[in-house]
């Protein structure tokens, strides 16, 4: 039997582990202070064009994906391209006349999408940013 | 009192005819009492179209429905035939009546240029083979349309259109395309497309891009359910043709020669 040292001789070991163990488990602070991210949310640009949305706020920040397939259903598959609000307001449905009218998609759908880390949004394959429609030339 | 097995079934068989009869009653009444409420007998609506070959100054170089049509859809422009996009383009006459012609070369009228789009069909072969119903016919108005979201590009419409009026995006078309209408969405790589009779215009009551934009008015749009409708008279006082009626497919597309 290896006769006990007072002096720790796997001191080496047992430090470099906790030192690595430490280094690990901070590692998402370290790497996030080096990205310079910071936990505060998207930087939003909201509308000032108008002052409410075709539903209430809390049901635009959970549900507009539902609003806007149940648009796309309506329009496409069923031709009623109008849709009244809860307020009795009348819109067009239409992501780039109705939606983009107010928003902005760059700073707006865009940086929210990207911060949730929502890499996949196939609407803009076709649908038209009208800003960019804008710089295109005849 | 005791029943035998024979007297129970007949009891709940009565008593079975008597609830859905009704039922059955109740609802013929509704119905009945539905169609008095509405006041009026609906047409159903047939969209059709009329061009006029003699009218029409394709011949002269004129393609402004086509350049219409094709700046109202974002309809891009390739250089090159196989990735072509075509909503409406021009065709010689002996290419879209093939059937017709007589086998003389002198045919003073086989190369003329007539406009051709899709046709609409009344039994469109497209729609039959489309695995994920991406186009389907209209059963209000019979236009043949196209959901671009759910078209997974297998192309068996375009093997079944006999007329080709559908194409592919074998290229992302955003990349041939100079400007873009913000109110009609282009089509990314890998879908059909073809014309639809623009109903994002009827609904707002205008006729179609192409139709519009014509100086001659060489093209009439119209219900074909109404028989007041300028394009049906039309078809009444003019000899016309559709393209492959043969095929049973049934063009709402008529050209009057």
């Amino acid at each position: 039997m290896r006769k006990k040292s007072k002096s720790m001789p796997d001191k080496v070991w047992i430090i470099s582990g906790l030192l690595l163990f430490l280094g690990l488990t901070t590692y998402p602070v370290w790497h996030n202070l080096s990205a310079h991210t910071t936990s505060k949310g998207p930087d939003l640009v909201l509308p000032v064009s108008a002052k409410e949305c075709v539903a209430p706020l809390s049901y635009m920040r959970t549900s507009h994906t539902k609003l806007l397939l149940s648009w796309r259903d309506e329009v496409v598959r069923q031709g009623r391209r109008t849709y009244a609000a809860a307020d009795g307001k009348v819109y067009n449905m239409s992501l780039s006349g109705t939606c983009l009218r107010c928003h902005n998609k760059q700073k707006f759908c865009d940086r929210c999408h990207s911060y949730a880390g929502l890499s996949t949004v196939d609407c803009w394959n076709c649908h038209v940013d009208p800003a960019l429609a804008e710089g295109s030339k005849r | 009192m005791k029943l035998t097995r024979k007297e129970f079934l007949k009891v709940s068989g009565a008593c079975l005819l008597g609830v859905s009869g009704k039922k059955l009653l109740a609802a013929l009444d509704n119905a009945t009492k539905k169609e008095a409420a509405s006041g009026e007998v609906r047409w159903p609506k047939h969209w059709g179209m009329v061009v006029d070959i003699r009218k029409c100054r394709e011949d002269q170089g004129c393609a402004k429905c086509i350049e219409a049509c094709n700046a109202a859809h974002n309809v891009p422009a390739f250089d090159d035939a196989a990735h072509e996009v075509k909503w409406i383009w021009k065709e010689p006459l002996a290419a879209v009546f093939p059937e017709q012609q007589t086998g003389y070369e002198q045919n003073a009228l086989k190369d003329v240029p007539v406009p051709v789009l899709c046709n609409h069909c009344d039994n469109p072969p497209c729609v039959r083979v489309c695995p994920t119903d991406a186009t389907w016919k209209r059963p209000e108005d019979g236009i043949v349309m196209m959901d671009w979201h759910r078209c997974i590009g297998c192309r068996y419409c375009m093997a079944a259109c006999p007329y080709g009026s559908r194409s592919f995006n074998w290229v992302d078309p955003r990349t041939h395309l100079t400007h873009l209408n913000p109110d009609y969405p282009t089509r990314t790589k890998g879908v059909v497309e073809k014309c639809t009779f623009c109903p994002e215009r009827l609904a707002k009551g205008q006729p179609p891009a192409c139709v519009e934009a014509c100086p001659d008015q060489a093209m009439v749009f119209g219900d074909l359910s109404d028989p007041r409708c300028e394009a049906r008279r039309l078809l009444a006082s003019r000899f016309a043709v559709g393209r492959r009626t043969e095929l049973g497919t049934g063009p709402n597309v008529y050209y009057l020669v």
